[in-house]
């Protein structure tokens, strides 16, 4: 910095940051550098925070600015335009009433991959866990072990209602939602779909499937051709009623209240995803008469669809239909595994909630290991 | 009442999107057709115009040859899927799906676990006592006791009857509380949208107000 603005701001105490220091950001690929100094440098006088890099090729030939204009209530700053391997050194600036005042640089500082991103070693410890009880529920239940599984109502009434559909001579509308094909709930709910489809090839019974993503209209016809194969009937394999609509959230919410008022189905499955439309679907169905079975994860449309349909899958009832519709072993040794897996969050809570109620009711600084365990604080 | 010509359009695909709350009629059905047509045309540009051309053609015309190393991944993907329209060859098209469902169901997991399950956790484990601090003791015993007894609730292969049913059935009373708020609120969020429509109608179309 020039002598004058030095000068300057010593006069109006303008202080220069103190205590600056550059290190690599931990848990990333190598692309950010983290920069830090101290809050009690920022004395009321500086007005705005500037950083400024130099990386090693550009040493004694000026330097990038980092950031202009931070809040003076800023005190860290992380810079991801940094490349894996290269030296960087960094000063920053803060700035009064036109004048500034620089702190010395700092540095080198190699940004550096890490293979390993240590805070989510909490999220690998349950996976294994979780892919050991898979493994041990599986062998066992090989081996003949009966698994219960507790009644379902919005499963046990899709053969009613497919069955209703077929008598009152009407088709059954199946709506996949807005989900793609990546999303779980989807997923669950084409596995459902493949059970309606087996149920209406038995009973004759037309099926139309609405679609709003090319993707999941693939496999929702894939679904439905297999369960017609499973019926013994693929002759009744219709792939023009399983078919994209559009991709539009309200389009989609019209054109299949449309498809409700003028093929009048006797039953309707609202699974997979769902957003703002839900209602509005829900309602026409209702209107129509429809028996409606409902199932989604989306916690904010829950509530509209137990007000207006018949059944409602609850968020992982909906994964559970799988298991249950088709009692395959390895879909139920996924139940039991999923149960015992509750079973262990449940302790980890019970305990975690114990010690901590011990440890602010003696007052002690003492570490609560669960907790830091969960945030990836043991291995810090 | 306006004089541009678009306000009257929209005004009135408003109104026939509206009289479908009467019953189904000639007009809705003009205005569903439209839309429906008019957002899945869209849809083919956007997609053409942000992800087939910039992601694909551009990337391939322009890239590395890393880049396109990596390309022809995706783009053997798209083949097989649209081996579809092949009778014969329509089965390669469930590796494209099979790759898909993987992926989204792989990620979903891992996701799920660090987005939800893992924070739920942490932030149940509370302490039930705070000195001096009544309503925040009360507040922990709820969360602890909601998330306890709403876990039980989708425990599916035990039977849910004595003590463990009653825990279970406490957790579904939490979740239709939970339910009923989360209604509420949404209504709310609804009822503004309905209020931008009619403000458009009285404001923009007829200038009432």
């Amino acid at each position: 910095m020039g002598l004058f603005p030095f000068i300057f701001a010593l006069i109006v105490g303008l202080t220069g940051p103190r205590n600056v220091k550059v290190l690599d950001k931990p848990n990333d690929d190598g692309s950010a550098v983290i920069i830090e100094w101290d809050s009690a440098s920022v004395t009321p006088a500086v007005k705005m925070i500037s950083i400024y890099k130099i990386p090693e090729e550009m040493w004694g030939h000026g330097s990038i600015k980092v950031v202009d204009l931070l809040s003076r209530n800023t005190f860290r700053y992380v810079d991801t335009q940094v490349k894996p391997g290269k030296r960087y050194y960094y000063y920053v600036r803060f700035w009064g009433e036109g004048d500034y005042i620089d702190s010395k640089i700092v540095g080198p500082v190699v940004p550096k991959a890490e293979w390993f991103h240590k805070e989510r070693l909490p999220m690998l410890v349950v996976l294994l866990i979780y892919g050991g009880l898979l493994a041990y529920f599986l062998k066992r239940i090989r081996k003949g072990e009966e698994v219960y599984i507790r009644p379902i109502a919005g499963l046990q009434a899709i053969d009613d209602a497919v069955g209703r559909s077929t008598e009152m001579g009407q088709p059954v509308l199946f709506i996949l939602g807005l989900g793609y094909i990546n999303d779980i709930a989807t997923l669950a709910a084409l596995s459902i779909l493949q059970r309606v489809a087996k149920k209406t090839a038995e009973y004759e019974s037309e099926l139309i499937v609405p679609c709003f993503d090319p993707v999941v209209m693939t496999a929702a016809q894939e679904m439905v051709r297999s369960g017609c194969f499973e019926a013994g009937r693929p002759d009744l394999y219709n792939q023009k009623k399983v078919f994209f609509l559009t991709n539009d959230q309200f389009g989609y919410a019209a054109g299949v209240d449309g498809i409700m008022m003028r093929e009048r189905p006797g039953a309707i499955f609202l699974m997979g995803l769902f957003f703002a439309e839900s209602l509005i679907l829900a309602e026409t169905g209702h209107s129509v008469g429809a028996i409606q079975i409902s199932g989604t994860t989306s916690i904010t449309q829950l509530p509209f669809f137990i007000a207006a349909t018949d059944y409602t899958l609850i968020g992982e009832e909906m994964y559970a239909a799988s298991a249950y519709l088709s009692k395959d072993l390895h879909q139920l040794s996924t139940i039991k595994a999923e149960d015992m897996m509750k079973g262990i969050i449940l302790a980890t809570i019970t305990i975690g909630v114990v010690l901590e109620t011990i440890l602010t009711l003696l007052g002690k600084p003492i570490p609560n290991y669960i907790k830091q365990f969960l945030e990836g604080g043991l291995w810090k | 009442m306006a004089t541009t010509i678009w306000v009257w359009v929209a005004a009135f695909f408003t109104l026939a999107i509206l009289s479908f709350l009467y019953k189904d009629n000639p007009f809705y059905r003009i205005a569903e057709s439209v839309y429906v047509g008019s957002s899945a045309a869209y849809m083919l540009l956007f997609l053409w115009s942000f992800d087939v051309k910039p992601k694909m053609i551009d990337a391939w015309v322009k890239g590395s040859t890393t880049d396109r190393l990596i390309l022809i991944i995706p783009i053997t993907l798209s083949i097989f899927m649209l081996m579809r329209f092949i009778p014969k060859l329509r089965w390669i098209s469930r590796w494209a799906i099979a790759f898909t469902v993987g992926m989204g169901a792989g990620l979903g997991v891992a996701g799920l676990l660090q987005g939800f399950v893992v924070p739920q956790i942490k932030g149940t484990i509370v302490p039930l006592w705070i000195a001096n601090n009544f309503k925040q003791t009360i507040n922990n015993w709820i969360i602890v006791l909601g998330t306890l007894t709403t876990i039980s609730y989708f425990f599916f292969s035990r039977k849910h009857t004595g003590v463990f049913g009653k825990f279970s059935r406490t957790g579904v009373m939490f979740i239709m509380i939970a339910f009923g708020a989360t209604f509420g609120f949404t209504i709310m969020a609804r009822v503004s949208l309905l209020i931008g429509r009619l403000y458009f109608l009285l404001h923009d179309w007829l200038g009432l107000i």
